[in-house]
């Protein structure tokens, strides 16, 4: 800690900060546009000019950027000097000289940050006279709007999309008071963070073209805390509503998950929630005895009271849970039918894998990090994820590791880390170590100092190679070639020279034996005494919290109904057609008496339901995800539905309820289910308190959702009525639906949006930070329910698998992920649809040689009985004996490896 | 002393109130007797049209924000080439006080109040105006303002560097620049 | 027979006047607080709107009637009774005209002294019955500034009780026949309007039913004729101040050329509308000034004045 004088008081601040960095966490006023807590300091704008003094005597003092003067021990300033103001006052008159006269009509307006500082330096007259420069705007595809006129040129967007995040199509044109940011040409933002700049941008050059379509101030919007579906890190979300309908979604700061970021999947992926196909209302499949089926919408007591009858006839229920089904849905379901008629809903596959990353976590030594503390590990290894596209967050989290170990060089010649430019120009081009070894070529390889293509199997020997490599008691493959030999070597070199190594693995290849690799390594490394940590993506949000409940998978739930056994089949929020083979899932069907599925979007499995109960999608109710890292976090109702809609496990509760298995009072709030939870479950202990329980109070009084500017509450429903009606009531959190609340420092986990006086943007995020990048106050949100136990280290894991040969006519499915595709929720939004890419068969050149095909050609794909036809995608990076199919968008049975799939050429007749 | 005086300030009281009862009355007899009511007069909540004939609210919620009772709810949109408008566009009159923070609040010139107080409804639902009722086909107060002639925003039949004060785009691709 | 029949009427008579004079008072006095403020009052219902008054009436007689759950029932009913009856039973004494009086009790201003105390009760336990807070600080107020006021109300009127030589109220108007004792007794006057004003707990001492303070006082929960009923009480109150200040310092009926009974109204009515021009002029008192300005300046004044008057008579023999 450092004393500080600002305006000739004392100040205690951290070390190793700017002062702008100190100024604001003391929670001052200071203007600024260049600098972004993520980004850090180049001193660009000169709008942070503050006064330093020499020593207390001196009067005269001079002009320095706050953000590039340290926090030194005694340094005097002044923010409030006359001299010192009205510098930033002229220098954001000169910013604004060519700033168009477009407010009401910019979507910013209301949480711009150039708003906030013209009016914090006080310019308020425009003494320009002169002609504006214009610019012409480009298209930079269906999330980001361009209005290239707003530009102050405080080159974040750049620096953000460039430097930070890694992007290469999006650059600074023209010089002097012409600059251009933009694309070389109009087209799509290739970026998958590209939504970020909506935010980074200080004004309205870059806005958020999904919300523009239904576009609703900042004010207006009813907030809440909410989770990311579309992914298992379980970035941390705001989601705004108006007129019943999700607007958008914005980043809510949790410094140990997403930090300041959110990929363009969570961000844009929301539209399915808003879609006119959306489940909203209770439906009646009936089937005659001629098998002519008439759909109905049902009345919501009626047919409670009919699968009530169904449950009661010493029926036996089964029930098949979901991955992306929240904890409190998987356990209500598992409450209704009894633990042992309960199933996962994940494949066997599946199911053995997430419980194998659960255990490894759990009895091993090895610490999973957060999502936070990838960023901070200076040696990586991926073993078989193309992290970009199945956790995107992860990707950039690793674009920034890679800057780690270089940055010793600024260190050395004392550059402090958030002297941005001068960091940058002293590292040049170097990178820290970053080993890739996937199926196919991935996105991040352009950072990574070494990769690796082939096929899982032989991807779980280099892993095994490494381990051994590190250390000789862990067992290795036979008939290591010198090749994978020397890589394995020159990883675990790297691995063993680093301060924090990380390993990073997955179920994206559908093989347990690269888990098992994984662990291997980071077990050997712990042994040499390292802090070495293991990250495992989740392949869906709640993926660990449906593990962690434990059950039986779906294969077994399948070969239950075949078997007869089972009369009714509860599917919740699952599509059971994109995890099993159609054949399957069709004999599902047919054995069953009765299938009722709750879901809030219509899928291949409601089609097939007897009963479609509508569920609450995730802004519309409340509910606990389990991310990757293990951490439990509450997403809160932000608005309530229209119609029957509840959440699943409010229908599941009300099917107890009325079968007579509970009574009312049971469960009547989230908190009393996840006591339940507790109770039942040690494996979920914790949970609870990832958010304070509903009767959480701050001075007394619930946390608003609405803002208090929040404007139209007696006009909004005054078409319907014009009495406005009563507030509608939250049993399951201390969130209000209104306006009036406590406003201030609340838990994290509670906090709606960040706003404070003067700070409309999301830069008024320095306000509930404990220092800035660090965590907010009183903790970031979330429970980690997975640490890695304390003692010895379990046994490595056995032989690695043999080498991958390849068979003469079959091929290897390997599954190739898409940021936009390949996860089910996201791609019902329509923004995102132009993204999908269209379906293809990828197959290596030899083996696009052996086949006689080219790019564009057809091929079939053949597997059990199942054909499947699609164009040819000749990548040479694609192991030879493999074919990759597009992960969520082929059939499920291409994708369920170890698939063999025959492939042959169609002629095109 | 104190008290003769405050007893004479009391009486002295009573006896000026006694004398307003020989005062002309301040009562205006409303309904027999029309009052003059100012061209600035805060009545009946309009919307304004600019110069050219098209709507001149541009959905910036400005004036539902500044609503202290929330009696105005919008949603804005745009039509095809960018301009924004309200898609519908509501005062509820029967929570309106007519402070008239809204006019204040528009940037545009488009929300107005006009001399006209006397919109009784027996039915409470008839006090909604939606805007079919409040659109105006004249510019109201403001003839000559027009928001897009001014802003930076490209529309239909006003492109980018068309607006007042604004010189022709950069080509950033140029030379010499 | 007659002498059944003529206190019948009488009694009739004094209710009937007493009530219409006290409903006219209601409209009475919102045209003269509206004529000293430069208004107009109500004008639409009737002719200068004395209709008013009747559509007052049946609105309150059409008000649901509602008693609050919390309330202390039976007493919540009770209690707006009390203050009508005994403002109406002071009336028994009130010499109207000579012969014209319910009764001619030998303790008349006793009598009326009785029932004015007897107004606490009702105003006191509506407050306490109410059981909402704001009622029962009011009935609190009530209670504290009543009883106070009481005490020099009585003293001051000891005056005209030793210059008259009696305590029955035609004895003291006959007394006045050729001096009205408002000059004798100027200081009893003044301490008496002021008393009386407190008793009746209009403006300036309006404070148990203060409306900024105290919603409405001791009758926030009432409604319909319950409330109407304490209204009605209020204004027979003033009616009756004003006639007891007719008949004990202005001479009663006495008056040259018109009949005693218009003399008598005559002067009732000048009364009235001089508590209306007091609401019209006077701000409400702090609480503390009412009651320090009641127990230091009007009761040692009233004591003084007894004193004077007993000293002046006692020389004049």
């Amino acid at each position: 800690m450092a004393t500080i004088y600002i305006d000739d008081k004392p100040y205690e601040v951290k070390d190793g900060q700017n002062l702008l960095q100190a100024c604001l966490s003391l929670g001052l006023n200071l203007s600024y546009f260049c600098w972004h807590p993520a980004l850090g300091s180049v001193g660009a704008c000169r709008q942070c000019a503050v006064k330093q003094f020499k020593d207390e005597n001196d009067k005269q003092g001079r002009l320095v950027m706050s953000c590039m003067t340290p926090a030194s021990a005694n340094i005097r300033i002044s923010i409030g000097d006359a001299e010192a103001k009205e510098f930033r006052q002229d220098v954001i008159e000169h910013l604004m000289t060519n700033h168009p006269h477009d407010c009401p009509v910019c979507d910013e307006g209301g949480e711009c940050h150039l708003q906030d500082m013209t009016v914090m330096s006080g310019h308020h007259d425009r003494e320009y006279r002169f002609k504006k420069r214009t610019h012409i705007n480009q298209d930079l595809g269906p999330f980001i709007n361009h209005e290239m006129n707003r530009c102050i040129q405080c080159y974040r967007c750049v620096r953000y999309y460039r430097d930070y995040a890694g992007g290469r199509d999006f650059n600074v044109f023209a010089s002097h008071d012409n600059v251009y940011f933009g694309r070389h040409e109009p087209g799509t933002l290739e970026s998958e963070f590209s939504g970020n700049l909506v935010e980074v941008c200080p004004t309205g050059v870059f806005t958020d073209k999904t919300q523009k379509k239904h576009y609703t101030r900042r004010w207006d919007l009813q907030v809440a805390p909410s989770i990311c579906v579309h992914c298992g890190l379980g970035c941390n979300t705001t989601p705004g509503e108006r007129y019943g309908q999700l607007r958008r979604i914005r980043n809510r700061y949790n410094g140990e998950v997403n930090g300041y970021f959110l990929c363009d999947r969570g961000r844009y992926g929301y539209e399915f929630v808003n879609s006119a196909q959306r489940v909203k209302q209770v439906v009646y499949r009936r089937r005659d005895d001629a098998g002519v089926e008439t759909v109905e919408k049902a009345v919501k007591g009626d047919v409670l009271r009919y699968l009530a009858r169904l449950l009661a006839d010493g029926a036996t229920a089964i029930g098949i849970g979901s991955p992306r089904a929240s904890v409190e849905t998987n356990f209500a379901l598992r409450a209704l039918v009894g633990p042992e008629n309960y199933f996962t809903g994940m494949t066997a596959l599946e199911t053995r894998l997430v419980s194998s990353m659960i255990e490894i976590l759990k009895t091993g030594p090895a610490r999973t990090p957060s999502l936070d503390e990838i960023g901070d590990a200076d040696a990586v290894l991926v073993l078989g994820e193309d992290v970009t596209n199945v956790a995107p967050m992860m990707a950039l989290r690793l674009r920034q590791s890679v800057r780690n170990e270089p940055m010793a060089v600024a260190h050395k010649i004392g550059i402090p880390d958030w002297n941005d430019a001068a960091v940058r120009g002293a590292v040049q081009t170097k990178k820290g170590p970053l080993f890739i070894a996937t199926p196919a070529a991935t996105k991040l390889d352009e950072i990574a100092t070494s990769t690796y293509n082939a096929a899982p199997d032989n991807l779980a020997r280099l892993g095994y190679a490494v381990a051994n490599a590190i250390d000789p008691e862990a067992p290795t493959g036979d008939r290591v070639s010198a090749e994978v030999r020397q890589l394995a070597e020159t990883i675990a070199t790297a691995l063993k020279g680093a301060k924090k190594p990380l390993v990073i693995a997955g179920a994206s290849c559908a093989n347990e034996c690269i888990i098992q690799a994984a662990a291997n390594i980071v077990w050997a490394l712990c042994k040499t005494e390292h802090a070495a940590a293991l990250s495992f993506t989740a392949p869906e949000c709640n993926s660990v919290g449906a593990a962690l409940l434990g059950g039986r998978s779906l294969d077994e739930a399948i070969q239950t109904v075949r078997d007869g056994r089972a009369d009714v089949v509860i599917i919740a929020e699952n599509d059971l057609y994109r995890r099993a083979k159609r054949a399957d899932v069709d004999a599902l069907f047919e054995h069953a008496k009765h299938v009722v599925v709750i879901d809030h979007s219509p899928t291949a499995t409601t089609a097939k339901a007897e009963v479609t109960l509508p569920a609450a999608a995730f802004p519309e109710g409340d509910g606990t995800f389990v991310n990757n890292e293990g951490r439990a976090q509450r997403f809160i109702q932000v608005y309530v539905p229209e119609g029957d809609v509840q959440e699943s496990w409010r229908w599941l509760r009300a099917l107890r309820v009325a079968t007579g298995k509970a009574d009312v009072a049971e469960w009547a709030t989230l908190d009393l289910a996840l006591a339940s939870v507790e109770e039942a479950v040690p494996a979920l202990s914790g949970v609870r308190n990832c958010a304070p329980p509903p009767a959480f109070r701050a001075l007394g009084q619930k946390v608003p959702r609405q803002a208090h500017r929040y404007s139209g509450r007696t006009a909004m429903r005054a078409n319907i009525n014009v009495s406005e009606p009563k507030i509608q009531e939250d049993p399951d959190s201390p969130l209000t639906f209104s306006m009036e609340g406590y406003r201030g420092e609340l838990p994290a986990s509670l906090l709606p949006s960040f706003w404070a006086p003067g700070w409309n943007s999301a830069q008024a995020l320095t306000r509930f930070q404990e220092e800035i990048g660090g965590p907010l106050r009183g903790g970031d949100p979330g429970v980690r329910l997975i640490e890695p136990a304390a003692g010895s280290a379990p046994a490595y894991f056995g032989d690695a698998p043999k080498v991958f040969a390849v068979r003469k006519n079959d091929r290897l499915a390997v599954s190739l992920y898409h940021i936009f595709g390949s996860e089910e929720l996201s791609a019902l939004s329509p923004p995102l649809a132009e993204r999908i890419p269209a379906l293809y068969a990828a197959l290596s050149p030899s083996d696009a040689e052996a086949l006689e095909v080219a790019n564009g050609d057809t091929v079939e794909l053949r597997l059990n009985g199942a054909a499947w036809r699609a164009p040819v995608s000749v990548r040479p990076d694609l192991p030879r004996g493999t074919v990759g199919v597009p992960a969520g968008l082929a059939a499920a049975e291409f994708l369920s490896a170890p698939a063999w799939i025959s492939v042959e050429k169609v002629s095109a007749t | 002393m104190q008290i003769i005086e405050n007893i004479y300030s009391i009486l002295r009281s009573i006896g000026l109130v006694f004398m307003h009862a020989f005062h002309k009355r301040e009562t205006v007899q409303y309904p027999d007797e029309k009052p003059y009511l100012a061209p600035r007069w805060r009545g009946r909540i309009v919307l304004t049209r600019d110069p050219d004939g098209a709507e001149r609210c541009v959905g910036c919620y400005l004036c539902a924000v500044a609503c202290p009772v929330g009696c105005i709810a919008l949603q804005t949109t745009e039509d095809e080439t960018g301009r924004r408008y309200p898609e519908f566009f509501r005062i509820n009159f029967s929570r309106c006080i007519f402070c008239g923070y809204c006019e204040e609040a528009c940037p545009t010139y488009a929300i107005q109040l006009t001399p006209d107080f006397e919109m009784c409804e027996y039915k409470r639902q008839n006090l909604v105006y939606e805007k079919e009722d409040l659109l105006i086909s004249g510019p109201g107060k403001y003839p000559d303002y027009n928001f897009y002639r001014v802003a930076g925003l490209a529309i239909g039949g006003k492109g980018k560097g068309e607006a007042e004060n604004e010189s022709a785009p950069v080509d950033p691709r140029g030379l010499l620049l | 027979m007659m002498s059944i029949l003529w206190p019948l009427i009488t009694i009739a008579l004094a209710l009937g006047i007493m009530l219409t004079s006290a409903s006219a008072l209601v409209w009475l006095e919102r045209r003269m607080l509206a004529l000293w403020q430069d208004r107009y009052g109500p004008n639409r219902v009737g002719p200068f709107g004395l209709l008013q008054v009747i559509a007052d009436t049946l609105k309150m007689f059409f008000k649901e009637d509602w008693i609050p759950p919390f309330a202390d029932k039976t007493v919540f009913f009770i209690a707006p009774m009390v203050i009508m009856t005994t403002a109406l039973l002071s009336v028994a004494v009130v010499p109207f005209a000579p012969g014209f009086s319910v009764v001619d009790l030998n303790i008349g201003l006793l009598f009326f002294l009785a029932m004015s105390s007897m107004g606490v009760y009702s105003v006191a336990l509506a407050g306490w019955a109410s059981n909402n807070k704001y009622s029962l600080l009011g009935g609190l107020r009530a209670s504290a500034q009543m009883i106070s006021y009481e005490v020099f109300m009585g003293l001051s009127l000891m005056g005209v009780v030793m210059l008259a030589g009696s305590f029955n109220l035609r004895d003291i108007v006959e007394a006045q026949e050729h001096l009205w004792f408002c000059v004798p007794q100027f200081i009893g006057l003044v301490i008496f309007c002021i008393a009386g004003l407190a008793e009746t707990h209009r403006i300036p001492f309006d404070l148990p039913e203060a409306e900024s303070e105290l919603v409405a006082g001791f009758h926030s929960e009432y409604s319909g004729m319950k409330f109407g009923m304490f209204f009605v009480g209020e204004y027979l109150g003033i009616t009756l101040i004003s006639a007891m200040i007719v008949t004990l310092f202005f001479g009663g009926w006495y008056g040259p050329i018109l009949p005693p009974i218009i003399w008598f109204f005559l002067k009732v009515f000048v009364f009235q509308c001089g508590f209306i021009l007091l609401r019209a002029t006077l701000p409400r008192l702090r609480y503390d000034q009412l009651m320090s300005f009641g127990w230091k300046y009007m009761l040692p004044l009233s004591l003084i004045n007894i004193l004077i008057t007993g000293a002046i008579i006692l020389a004049k023999r």
